[in-house]
């Protein structure tokens, strides 16, 4: 009787296609992001993340069109993010289906985008990503997919993208990314406790015993992971089945 | 055919509810055609009406206002004529007396009541965002058969804070005891996103369209 753990599988598409490999058993097409799509709608995924790797942004139209194919299937949230640049850009993706939109290197490069989003379609469509290093006592965000330093401090940067009207903050550790070494426990709690807006966890989940502490220690409200769920490493089933035995509530599926 | 109206007045998530909505006919097994639309005459026809909405209160409540005949249409349609009629999200808010974000805004007052921020207390984040337990508050049609221990999708920041117990349909819990869906007569409203909320989603919005007040 209360609100659950949200589990996130995340999909990196780039020209139209999912990277990254995946592994699923029974899918003909596993770079189809929209077979992708309705195979983890099957298993219940609370809801699903597309984000844009295109290295250039020229061809906005094929990640329109998947959206669009993806919400014509799936009747789950769909957060779509990558290259979002200003509320037309957001406005666009919202109107071809997606639920939310994160924002990145534009909200970084200037909040009052997270305002302009927020105001034309409601904070709760708003999530601003964050990728943050370690460096010293504290975190700095990176933006342009990791490789730009910026100089901003994260919690800071936190505090300004929820008061310019975020809706929720998707916080990935880039120490952590890729390494299956679980999320990054200090920097999640340092955000959760310097926010009050829901905070996704991300990078870093390597097993389905790394998801739990991101909710109870790091006080995240969901878990966000890519390759543990594309190679059938963590099925949704067993996500669940870890969240639930260690205490952190999810949604009974089917 | 028979129509559902879907009430496009700048301030929906249509595409989704048109989705969801066409697929719950199908299960239903009643073909219908779904009208996107903000025209009051295709309200003198259609045998359904859907009011999505998202964003602000006022905002919405504006956007409602500036079609000409809308409210009108609506009013006419469902408190004369008794046309089912769901609402969602802000749609469902807009039934209200009056909205209290940012600012004091009259609603339609439908079902009487005041749409205030959410109070859920210390340790709760605001928006409410994700899955929660639908508590069904007496039995109805829209909420019949939803399996064991449903579940559903909301993100809100305000919801309904006073509606009169008799016009209150389901509940959820968010540190507060939450008003997550509406109802009297041929109006049925919910506060979370049927068109989100998978299987059990799906299930509800096909009971509104068998629904027979």
């Amino acid at each position: 009787m209360t609100l659950k753990t949200r589990i996130i599988p995340c999909l990196d598409v780039k020209d139209g296609r999912t990277v990254k490999g995946v592994n699923f058993v029974d899918l003909r097409d596993a770079g189809d992001p929209v077979a992708l799509a309705k195979a983890y709608d099957e298993q219940g995924a609370d809801e699903l993340c597309f984000l844009d790797i295109t290295a250039s942004h020229e061809d906005r139209g094929t990640l329109l069109d998947i959206v669009s194919a993806t919400a014509e299937q799936c009747f789950m949230p769909l957060t779509v993010g990558g290259g979002v640049r200003s509320a037309d850009n957001m406005l666009a993706l919202l109107r071809a289906g997606a639920d939310k939109v994160a924002i990145n290197s534009a909200a970084v490069a200037d909040p009052q985008v997270i305002s302009d989003c927020a105001a034309r379609a409601g904070r709760q469509c708003v999530v601003v990503a964050i990728d943050a290093r370690q460096s010293g006592d504290s975190w700095e965000i990176f933006t342009h997919g990791g490789r730009k330093p910026t100089g901003i401090d994260a919690v800071e940067f936190a505090k300004t993208a929820e008061s310019k009207g975020a809706g929720e903050i998707l916080l990935t550790s880039m120490d952590r990314d890729g390494t299956k070494a679980g999320y990054d426990l200090p920097l999640l709690k340092a955000i959760t406790s310097a926010v009050n807006i829901p905070v996704i966890a991300s990078g870093g989940a390597g097993k389905a015993d790394d998801l739990p502490p991101a909710i109870l220690e790091g006080g995240a409200s969901a878990v966000l992971a890519a390759s543990i769920f594309h190679f059938g490493e963590v099925t949704l089933d067993k996500a669940r089945a870890a969240l639930s035995k260690a205490g952190a509530p999810v949604r009974p599926f089917p | 055919m028979k129509t559902i109206a879907l009430i496009d007045y700048g301030s929906g998530n249509l595409h989704s509810a048109a989705r969801a909505l066409r697929v719950a006919s199908n299960e239903s097994k009643k073909t219908r055609e779904i009208r996107i639309t903000h025209d009051p005459a295709v309200l003198q026809y259609a045998d359904r009406i859907v009011l999505p909405g998202v964003g602000h209160f006022a905002d919405c409540a504006a956007n409602l206002r500036k079609h000409d005949g809308l409210i009108e249409g609506l009013e006419e349609a469902v408190l004369r004529r008794g046309v089912p009629f769901l609402g969602i999200c802000v749609g469902q808010q807009l039934l209200a007396t009056n909205g209290l974000e940012d600012g004091d805004t009259p609603g339609l007052n439908w079902i009487a009541g005041t749409v205030d921020r959410i109070q859920p207390g210390n340790g709760y984040r605001v928006p409410h965002m994700g899955w929660n337990a639908l508590t069904p508050t007496r039995p109805h049609p829209v909420l019949a058969d939803l399996g064991e221990d449903p579940h559903v999708y909301f993100t809100h920041s305000y919801a309904y804070s006073n509606a009169a117990e008799d016009h209150v349909a389901a509940r959820t819990i968010y540190g507060e005891s939450l008003i997550a869906a509406v109802a009297r007569d041929n109006i049925f409203a919910t506060q979370f996103h049927p068109e989100k909320s998978q299987r059990v989603g799906l299930k509800i919005l096909s009971n509104f369209v068998l629904w027979q007040p």
